[in-house]
């Protein structure tokens, strides 16, 4: 029988534990195959942070440091400096990155170290249950806003991207969705791009994508996808915020 | 060689830099802004990383990298800047990633002062952090060890794969004195690191973690740090004892204190009072037999730190009941003269030989 | 063994004279010690540092009670002149201050060192008229050091290190003929 499908070599065997519908997985899939086309893979060191991802040093078959919370893109530094013909890439979450981490995340943006962050928005906290996250949306329900996101009390959502835009060394910043598969595959493209970028040596690569979390949001995964084409990226607009490869001169 | 003037601090960055140090993070903070200083002009020299951190919580976790990544890397700090880093230190610990961290005290607590303190001993020695762990804690009292201790921080550190410390006062930051430096040692002489995340794929796949979520698992990690510790402990510990031999008064104390010790002792000496100065050189592992040693003779002990009394539980516990250990101290950045010194050990065998 | 405390105000150059001393120490095969006061002291203006020359390993780098005290100010004379140990030398810049000492078990010296620096060429070697004079005083190190100095730090500007030859030359003179 022909083989239709082979996993890619840069994700390990070992079962991953997201939730169902979560849609985690796939961007796991999409940076290790990435890796893979580029053939990058004896090169890549992963760093994992805290999160939901935490467990990502078990699924990427490549070198990976699990990070303190929010300090990945400082890791990656560490790493990247002293190893700069390595491929270096990280993969955070929103209370990671846009919370806790986000002093490490504009830093890192505004030395534009060369590396590749992969921040996944679900617009929540979703490995401690559920809690408001810097990116949960106006009105949508958390378990520390039970009666809907209010701006009063709360503030508002934080765009990352649109933030690190306006910063002068970032090479590229893109936000992406997984909401359907024409979108994955453009998330792919996306994802791809900024691993290139790095080991072309151009600079720091920034990939935003929405991830659904039908637990967390109390939806099914269907009804997930859907909120994220019509509510999630309505916050947050997908789009190129910065590529200088189309720059002139470039 | 012939021996140079140099400050404390460049003699810390020539020790680390001479032993392979490659990678250096930082964060301004008084008193040491001078080896993040001098580390920016002399890491690329060697081919080395400098990066000036955004925060002390994002430099440590740059040394978790870069020393993750199997290189000598190194950060120092002030007081207030090192309880910043103590999760990242305590990440270091646990998963096992060998670097040096410098601590050039200033007077706490809080924002505190900038001038020389030791209350940081505590924070130092027994843990700082979260959860079960030590750092091999080393104190410097003059700048020719302010040197060598930092040399040797990162042979111990890579050995033991458990995180160093330079434990020194904001005196030996500023000091000038003459030193004798080692030559430079090639990198190819450090011995490589197997478990380094240095770009591995597959089967050659490492992980570096401090996430151990089964109990089952994470018992045992900590037991093996465990008996990493009672190894250092039985390996290298490190003193200087100073007129001991018959000494009826030991004095006590470490890094430039201990010096004034040595100047009050020449004193009580010149008195005829038979006096001597144990000087931990390693803080961790505590140098206990040395007391225990000199318990056998002494009448009494005196430990003297520019803290509240910290150290001295530990000569306590050496000293196990056995004699008398007293206390003198200054806080604030004031440093105690020779006399309060003199005085303080004359009080405490005073008292020692008072009848039950 | 001697314990020198120089003190001034910034940029008078105390800090580079405890310096030179604890270079022209090393040079002399002797164990030196130089500390300079940071923090509060440092602000306003004031500087001083702690310079201790030995024969043997120097165990205390303080100069709680100095030997010798070289004060280029008026504010530094009296704040650490009742520190030095009794039968101690004060040094003290005559230019910028008075030489009232308050005590009697001290030899105080009076060099105008401002003014011999202008004789010399130039205000600011001030401080080595100071030093000269510390040098004939103690011969803590030999001329030959300091002028060694001179000639490593002020290479290549010639008129300079006359300059302060002759500001050396000038403060080791002010000493012949002083009685303290």
């Amino acid at each position: 029988m022909a083989k239709v499908f082979t996993k890619t070599k840069m994700l390990t065997d070992v079962p991953m534990h997201y939730c169902p519908g979560c849609t985690h997985g796939i961007v796991h899939r999409l940076v290790a195959e990435s890796i893979e086309e580029l053939g990058l893979q004896e090169k890549a060191i992963g760093i994992a942070p805290v999160g939901c991802a935490v467990f990502a040093y078990d699924y990427f078959n490549c070198d990976m440091q699990e990070a303190a919370h929010g300090r990945a893109p400082a890791v990656a530094t560490g790493i990247k400096r002293c190893l700069p013909d390595r491929l270096v890439f990280v993969y955070q979450g929103d209370g990671d990155l846009a919370s806790i981490g986000m002093a490490e995340t504009v830093h890192a943006a505004a030395r534009g170290e060369r590396i590749t962050i992969i921040f996944i928005n679900n617009s929540i906290y979703g490995m401690t249950g559920g809690q408001m996250a810097p990116t949960t949306l106006i009105g949508q329900k958390a378990t520390t806003c039970q009666n809907g996101r209010d701006p009063v009390v709360n503030g508002y959502p934080v765009r990352v991207c649109e933030l690190l835009a306006t910063l002068d060394a970032p090479y590229y910043i893109e936000r992406v969705s997984t909401q359907d598969v024409k979108h994955v595959l453009a998330a792919k493209k996306a994802i791809k791009k900024a691993l290139r970028f790095q080991a072309e040596g151009r600079g720091y690569s920034f990939v935003e994508v929405l991830v659904s979390c039908p637990t967390n949001w109390h939806m099914k995964p269907v009804d997930a996808l859907r909120f994220m084409a019509e509510e999630t990226s309505r916050t947050f607009p997908l789009g190129v915020y910065r590529d200088k490869s189309e720059e002139k001169g470039e | 060689m012939s021996k140079i003037l140099l400050h404390g601090t460049e003699a810390i960055c020539e020790g680390a830099i001479r032993n392979g140090c490659r990678a250096f993070f930082g964060y301004p903070i008084t008193p040491q802004n001078e080896v993040p200083e001098y580390m920016s002009v002399n890491m690329p020299k060697v081919g080395g990383a400098f990066v000036q951190a955004e925060s002390e919580v994002a430099a440590i976790n740059m040394v978790y990298g870069a020393g993750g990544a199997g290189v000598r890397a190194m950060t120092s700090s002030s007081s207030p800047g090192v309880s910043l880093k103590q999760e990242g230190i305590s990440y270091i610990a646990c998963a096992r990633i060998p670097c040096v961290i410098v601590n050039i005290m200033r007077a706490g607590p809080g924002l505190g002062g900038i001038l020389p303190a030791q209350g940081d001993y505590f924070q130092a020695t027994k843990g700082g952090g979260h959860g079960d762990y030590h750092l091999l804690v080393l104190a410097p009292c003059s700048v020719q060890e302010a040197c060598d201790l930092t040399y040797l921080a990162f042979d111990l550190s890579d050995k033991y794969r458990v995180p160093a410390m330079i434990l020194a006062d904001g005196m030996i930051g500023q000091l000038m004195e003459p030193v004798e430096l080692p030559p430079m040692r090639p990198l190819s002489a450090i011995p490589k690191k197997d478990w380094a995340t240095d770009g591995g794929y597959g089967a050659e796949r490492r992980v570096l973690n401090s996430l151990i979520i089964k109990p089952e698992e994470l018992e045992p990690h900590v037991n093996e740090l465990q008996r990493t510790y009672e190894l250092i402990a039985a390996q290298e510990k490190r003193c200087e004892e100073y007129m001991t031999e018959d000494a009826e008064i030991v004095l006590t104390a470490y890094g430039t204190v201990a010096r004034i010790c040595k100047s009050a002792a020449k004193q009580l000496r010149k008195e005829g009072i038979k006096a001597g100065v144990i000087r931990p050189i390693t803080l961790y592992p505590f140098p206990s037999e040395a007391y225990a040693k000199a318990a056998e003779h002494a009448k009494a002990f005196l430990s003297v730190e520019l803290s509240l009394g910290q150290m001295v539980e530990d000569v306590r516990l050496a000293v196990n009941g056995r004699r008398p250990v007293a206390f003198y101290g200054r806080t604030g950045g004031n440093v105690p003269e020779e006399g309060e010194i003199v005085q303080a050990a004359k009080s405490a065998l005073a008292k020692a030989r008072l009848p039950e | 063994m001697i314990r020198i405390l120089l003190a001034g105000q910034g940029g008078q150059g105390v800090l580079s004279v405890g310096k030179m001393l604890a270079e022209g120490g090393l040079r002399e095969g002797k164990e030196v010690s130089y500390l300079p006061a940071y923090g509060p002291e440092m602000r306003g203006g004031t500087a001083n540092c702690s310079v201790v020359i030995s024969e043997e390993e120097i165990a205390s780098p303080l100069c709680n009670e100095p030997d010798v005290l070289v004060a280029m100010n008026g504010p530094s004379f009296h704040k650490f002149t009742p520190r030095v140990r009794p039968g101690g030398i004060v040094l003290v810049n005559g230019s910028l201050s008075d030489c009232y000492a308050g005590r009697e078990d001290v030899a105080v010296y009076d060099i105008p060192a401002n003014d011999l620096a202008l004789e010399a060429g130039d205000m600011r070697s001030a401080n080595n008229v100071i030093l000269g004079a510390l040098c004939a005083l103690t011969h803590v190190v030999t001329d030959k050091s300091v002028l060694n100095c001179f000639n490593e730090k002020f290479v290549g500007r010639p008129a300079l290190i006359e300059i302060n030859r002759r500001a050396f030359a000038l403060g080791k003179r002010a000493i012949d003929g002083q009685d303290g």
